[in-house]
């Protein structure tokens, strides 16, 4: 059997017309940094963000049952840091995710970071967008929070979701703002458990200083589907004030930004110089800021 | 490349799943664990799904001489020829023919050196680039031994 290498034009076309195969491929493509260039069509994104292990995969699946129950098509990006030593991921979220692997009306991929400079701010969009031109009617992006480019993977969503796990009351208290500046909805995950009731207080409470009052907080459970319904009706309900359209969109500028300045070409040369002192911090943005013009030209 | 690790059939034992899964991810690749219990459906669909390269089935119970071939039909008939298949777990020495016959271009008993599964690997990757046969649905003159 000969390898044929399909046009990406033709790979488009077919991933339209709902071919998966085409739709694996052509994500491929994308990470490697193909851009299909579709018009911004109306897409309907959530992305799930919170700390490792606390049940963000199984609390994935557990949504997307449901919202199958009701028709939808739900697309998950499940996105897994490369190690920066072999370049290898593991990609373990699938495996949490009922029904990801035998329904029509569910497409889970599976994405390594890749450790792309400033994380995958590039490429992320024009997933979306071909996930939504194919006719998903739901696109959830799972990333892990922690390290700034993967929680800023999740500002490239309408609404976000931070989940949260038992015995994490302290670790909010002495983090205060971060992500839960970006969070329109937070689940403590694992009320089964007891102590996700003190998580779910001291979140209470911080919100409570911040005056965050539009963050809806749920305590569920994964596990036995206490909560989820009315954490769905959360996330549906949910639509972006203006001034948190604003701090998304500072996220998502900044992101760009760590992606075009860490792959300055000269980058290495400038590092050089500050490290020996012959030019000041000041000095080097703005050559930093020359080089970008230029390449443009 | 992008490989899928599965374990078709009823066992629920997967520790050996997993401990390839950590071999191949510290050896480059992007490894997509799929957890126990899968059906040939389910895994082809993840194939496909995932865009992987290659899948790697453990298998402990037996079920290897009916799963891993129908597996391998499964993915010929969804038009994956050129996904390669390799085996591991406890496969008795006289049903290796069977798995080789249905495209199956490696088997790893138990105790195999994590050092042989990458090699095959990289003879995989080496013969894709001159355009020679790997894939489970491709030319079955060669296989790893
Ligand atoms: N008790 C209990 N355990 C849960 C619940 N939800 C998930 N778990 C378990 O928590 C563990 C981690 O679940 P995942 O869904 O993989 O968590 P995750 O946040 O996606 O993990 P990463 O993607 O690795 O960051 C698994 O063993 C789940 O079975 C729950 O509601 N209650
Ligand atoms: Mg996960």
């Amino acid at each position: 059997m000969a390898l044929v290498l399909i046009e990406d034009s033709e790979l488009l076309e077919s991933a339209l017309r709902g071919d998966r195969r085409s739709l694996g491929k052509l994500i491929s493509r994308i990470e490697l940094g193909f851009n299909p260039g579709l018009k911004k069509s109306k897409t309907w994104t959530l992305g799930v963000t919170g700390p490792p292990g606390v049940g963000k995969s199984t609390l994935i699946g557990s949504m997307i049952s449901e919202w199958v129950r009701r028709g939808e098509r739900v697309a998950v990006l499940a996105v897994d840091p490369s190690s920066p030593k072999s370049g290898g991921a593991l990609l373990g979220d699938r495996m949490r995710m009922q029904g990801s692997d035998s329904s029509d009306s569910v497409y889970v991929r599976s994405i390594a970071t890749r450790n792309h400079p400033g994380g995958l701010s590039y490429f992320i969009d024009p997933m979306i967008d071909v996930l939504a031109a194919a006719g998903w009617s739901k696109i959830i992006i799972e990333t892990v929070g922690s390290g700034q480019s993967q929680t800023r993977i999740a500002a490239f969503t309408d609404r976000i979701l931070l989940v949260e796990g038992p015995d994490r009351g302290d670790i909010i208290q002495a983090e205060k703002a971060g992500i839960i500046e970006l969070a329109d909805i937070i689940a403590i995950n694992k009320s089964d458990i007891p102590s996700a009731k003190e998580t779910f207080d001291s979140i209470i409470y911080s919100l409570d200083m911040s005056k965050s009052s539009n963050v809806d907080v749920h305590l569920v459970s994964a596990l036995n589907g206490d909560g989820i319904i009315s954490l769905i009706a959360s996330i549906e309900k949910c639509h972006n004030y203006e001034d948190e359209n604003f701090i998304r969109l500072k996220e998502r500028l900044l992101s760009f930004w760590d992606s075009r300045l860490l792959s300055y070409p000269d980058l290495n040369d400038l590092l050089e110089q500050l490290n020996t002192g012959t030019i000041t911090l000041d000095e080097a943005s703005d050559m930093v800021c020359k080089g970008l013009l230029e390449e443009e030209i | 490349m992008r490989i899928v690790i599965a374990k078709p059939g009823l066992d629920g034992h997967d520790r050996g799943a997993k401990v390839i899964t950590r071999i191949l991810r510290d050896a480059g690749h992007e490894v997509i664990y799929t957890g126990i219990r899968k059906t040939p459906e389910e895994i082809t669909r993840i194939m496909i799904d995932e865009d992987a390269h290659a899948l790697g089935l453990s298998s402990l119970s037996g079920a290897h001489q009916v799963l891993i071939p129908k597996i391998c039909e499964k993915l010929k008939s969804s038009n994956m020829h050129d996904v390669v298949v390799f085996a591991g777990g406890i496969i008795p020495e006289h049903d290796h023919q069977i798995l080789f016959d249905s495209g199956v271009r490696a088997i790893f008993g138990p105790g195999t050196h994590s050092n042989t599964i990458t090699e095959f690997l990289s003879e995989v990757e080496n013969r894709k680039l001159n355009k020679m046969p790997t894939g489970v649905g491709e030319d079955l003159g060669w296989r790893w031994c």
